[in-house]
């Protein structure tokens, strides 16, 4: 197989059961990879089990820089026999098919370019059917030109917590992969070209969750307490492991509930403070953003989506709970919604988010989902420059009124034990000095004093990306993580009549959504749920309804190719 | 200190006249007076039920919550600001009801926080239901023809979850209260606190004689370091023990087990973020 070198990126695409190491291969592959030079992407689909079943990754490695899913296969390394018919839609004549021959026996040379390594055999004469794993890294690294030394540093980063016994078994593994590797490439049978870049280097390798958990801690955060759940889990890990070295307190809590009413405690008592889940998890949290929302005391919220309603599919992508996010909680007040869709944004507007929700006292959400959590790639580093910690917290005084009413509605926010002041916070309506009341007089200045607070946050809406010129007769649009295919199907059309319109804040609306929309001939939108969420949105608050829909909602993210297809048909058509 | 330091100017209580919860408050504010606690340093922490309301009546913090929710809210105040003194305080629905698996959980964190519980076996309130803790043969508008389920045991349930500290008081003792409350506030970790309470307008079985009539106070001879006596005491529902059932300083609290305190005690708040730190943490990705 020869991959086409002007096209400058390859697709290759591990398959296995859950429990085989695919993870770890990814790890270590993803890392070698932007270690030596190539820009790297990768994302991974898996079931919800801890064996079994059939789990694939994707890693993709380019010359220019790439950071989404594509359909294509280029590389099949097939390490069960259920790859094949697992990824069967997306094998082409033009897709390799490396694997043992016990995996691939089954599936016909005519139909397939197979090619038959005797992994598992290898595997076990090196200490066991795992290694195959590492072989197969191996052969990967091999044929993507990645220096043996390189890889072999990887390996040892990765096992180095597992002992020195198991670092010297994979590595020995990783380079018998490494020497097939080698004569694949000898023999003429495959030869990939990528060119390298040295900037990749100096760029971070990450994820989407360690991109929103970075902003977090730039954020100030100092308290979280969650309740497992995918696709949040991963972030709620990422916090913990940090904890100790940024004074952060990490609380697994005992139900959604109790998790939001610690947070919401936590940033009352001075500390900026949130919690991660998904869906149902969020469901469950619902009466707390309205506690939030009436005792005007902050909380961030990450809200990782995934397939709904109730427990739908626990491991796959989705974004269904822009609704859920947008009227959680009884009763009315603001609230701000971010959902970014590459890692700068992610880190930006996490970090933001604990800003914002100090300034306005109200909860801010994060929206992510599945996919954006767990896609890897590498990127320039992340700038701190004139990032700032606000200080939104004073100090009382003895004559001090938690809710003062005041023009912009904000009333100054202080924290119990600090100044001669007490701060009063009631669930219940409440006066000035926060106490209970059922003056209904009282009633709807507090009702006007915490809506006022819109028309600030209004002043600060985080507008929306044009990507393309300003000429357009199609408006492509878009939120969160659909930006990474939106963005490569443009960069493959290269139409100037097209552009794309990113929202990165969805609630409150940014104010130039109606113009940019009114100004385009056509208009798209592609989402990850079943009803046109935010298309819904846009229409509420614009009266601007969008000419076409594609919505994707069987749990797997759009790829390149998909959008470039709605994409060329709708312009054609 | 005058325990009138506590009172709140012009505050319209809404509770019935007769109720035990004004004699909760008041030995409440009598306790923290003789303790000499300054407002500024304490919180009081509660849910819905007119319990709830009891932090609106006594001035100092306040995080006034949702219903059954007060016992996170206060496990995490403390948690972030260890200076603080924390006082959780609801009735019987709220937190052995609505918060029953928070108060589990909370046992099991052992924050050393102060929790205060109003248990007049009714819902006040909603006007009349049964709580957990209604008597078999208790009937309401709901409970037609009355209770039938197993009554909750507060205190059994602490003392199996290995409370550190676990009392019952009763509010018409309001001496005797003053007393066990003095040591809850004082112990270090979690200190539960049910005190018996007439609800004179809901609860007609219940009342100010019959716990009069049906309580008596653990005596000397009994040792609260006991937990398997402990346990035994706090099943009897002959007559309803009173006093301190169970005590175990064995147990480190949320707070000491909290990473951010090794080396540093100051609360949160006060702490900025190194961000020569995340730079290093965000340089470790290259």
């Amino acid at each position: 197989m020869l991959i086409d070198s002007s096209r400058k990126d390859v697709s290759i695409v591990l398959c296995g059961e859950a429990g085989q190491g695919i993870q770890t291969v990814e790890t270590i592959l993803v890392k070698a990879i932007k270690k030596s030079g190539y820009n790297v992407f990768s994302t991974k689909e898996y079931m919800s089990r801890v064996r079994g079943g059939e789990n694939s990754t994707e890693i993709r490695v380019s010359s220019n820089r790439v950071f989404s899913y594509v359909d294509r296969i280029d590389i099949l390394l097939a390490l069960s026999e259920g790859a094949i018919p697992h990824l069967e839609n997306r094998i082409t004549s033009n897709t390799l098919v490396m694997g043992d021959e016990k995996h691939l026996k089954l599936f016909s040379q005519d139909k397939y370019d197979l090619l038959n390594i005797k992994l598992l055999e290898m595997a076990i004469e090196m200490g066991g059917a795992i290694f195959s794993n590492v072989i197969a890294a191996g052969i990967i690294a091999c044929i993507l030109n990645v220096p043996k030394s390189v890889f072999e540093s990887c390996i040892s980063e990765i096992f180095s917590r597992k002992g020195e016994e198991i670092v010297r078994k994979d590595t020995n593994a990783g380079i018998k992969g490494y020497e097939i590797g080698k004569e694949l490439v000898d023999s003429g049978r495959i030869d990939i070209q990528i060119e390298k870049n040295s900037e990749v280097l100096e760029e971070i390798l990450l994820d989407g969750t360690e991109a929103v958990g970075l902003g977090c801690i730039a954020g100030g955060c100092k308290f979280m307490a969650s309740y497992p759940m995918t696709p949040s889990t991963p972030l709620q890990v990422f916090m913990a492991a940090n904890s100790e070295e940024f004074d952060m307190i990490f609380e697994q809590a005992e139900d959604e509930i109790a998790a939001i009413n610690m947070a919401i405690g936590g940033f009352y008592a001075g500390a900026r403070s949130m919690v991660a889940t998904s869906g149902s998890g969020f469901a469950l949290m619902e009466e707390a953003v309205g506690l939030s929302g009436m005792i005007e005391t902050p909380v961030v919220i990450y809200i990782g989506q995934r397939p709904g309603p109730a427990v739908g599919l626990p491991t796959r992508t989705s974004q269904e709970d822009l609704n859920l996010a947008l009227y959680s909680g009884p009763g009315e007040f603001p609230r701000i919604i971010f959902a970014p869709g590459n890692f700068e944004d992610a880190f930006l507007l996490s970090q933001k988010a604990f800003n914002l929700a100090d300034r306005y006292q109200t909860p801010v959400f994060i929206l992510s989902d599945q996919y954006f959590a767990d896609v890897f790639y590498n990127q320039p580093t992340f700038d701190l420059e004139g990032l700032k910690v606000e200080d939104h917290i004073v100090e009382t005084n003895s004559n001090y009124k938690r809710y003062e009413i005041t023009v912009d509605g904000i009333s100054p926010r202080g924290i119990p034990g600090f100044g001669d002041g007490l701060v009063v916070v009631d669930s219940d309506e409440h006066d000035e000095m926060g106490h209970l009341t059922e003056d209904l007089d009282i009633r709807i200045k507090m009702v006007d004093k915490r809506l006022r607070k819109l028309k600030e946050i209004d002043k600060e809406i985080v507008p929306p990306e044009l990507l393309g010129g300003k000429e357009y007769k199609t408006l492509v649009i878009g939120w969160g993580s659909t930006y990474g295919p939106i963005k490569e199907a443009m960069c493959n059309l290269k139409d100037d009549n097209i552009s794309f319109l990113y929202f990165k804040q969805l609630y409150p609306l940014h104010h130039s959504t109606k113009e940019s929309l009114i100004q385009a001939e056509k208009t798209i939108i592609f989402e990850n749920n079943a009803q046109g969420q935010f298309a819904d949105l846009i229409k509420v608050k614009t009266g601007f309804e969008i000419d076409k829909k594609v919505l994707k909602y069987n749990g797997m993210p759009f790829s390149v190719e998909e959008v470039e297809k709605s994409l060329k048909e709708f312009t054609e058509g | 200190m005058d325990p009138k330091v506590f009172d709140v100017e012009g505050a319209d209580i809404a509770w019935c006249p007769g109720c035990g919860d004004y004699s909760i408050l008041k030995t409440v504010k009598e306790t923290l007076s003789e303790m000499e606690i300054n407002p500024q340093e304490l919180v009081f922490v509660s849910g819905i039920g007119q319990a709830g309301k009891l932090p609106h009546y006594l001035k100092a913090n306040v995080f006034n919550g949702l219903h059954g929710r007060s016992l996170p809210v206060s496990t995490a105040i403390k948690a972030v600001n260890p200076e603080l003194i924390v006082i959780n305080v609801s009735g019987d629905g709220c937190t052995y009801g609505e918060g029953g698996n928070h108060f589990i959980h909370n046992i099991r964190r052992n924050p050393d926080i102060t929790n205060i519980v109003h248990n007049n076996m009714v819902y006040g309130l909603t006007k009349g239901q049964a709580s957990p803790t209604s008597q078999r043969d208790y009937s309401t508008p709901l409970q037609i023809n009355g209770v039938f389920l197993e009554p909750f045991n507060p205190l059994a349930i602490a003392i199996a979850l290995n409370a550190s500290f676990v009392a019952r008081a009763f509010s018409g003792d309001m001496k005797e209260t003053k007393e066990i409350l003095k040591k809850a506030i004082k112990h270090k970790g979690y200190a539960l606190i049910d005190i018996f309470q007439p609800c004179v307008t809901f609860n007609k079985v219940n009342t100010f004689q019959w716990f009069k009539n049906n309580t008596y106070y653990l005596d000397e001879s009994h040792d609260p370091y006991d937990r398997d006596e402990a346990f035994k005491r706090a099943t009897e529902s002959d007559k309803y023990p009173l006093g301190i059932f169970y005590m175990n300083s064995d147990n480190i609290t949320f707070e000491e087990g909290l990473d951010a305190y090794k080396t540093d005690k100051s609360p949160l708040y006060k702490r900025d973020i190194d961000m020569e730190k995340l730079k290093k943490l965000i340089d470790s990705k290259k």
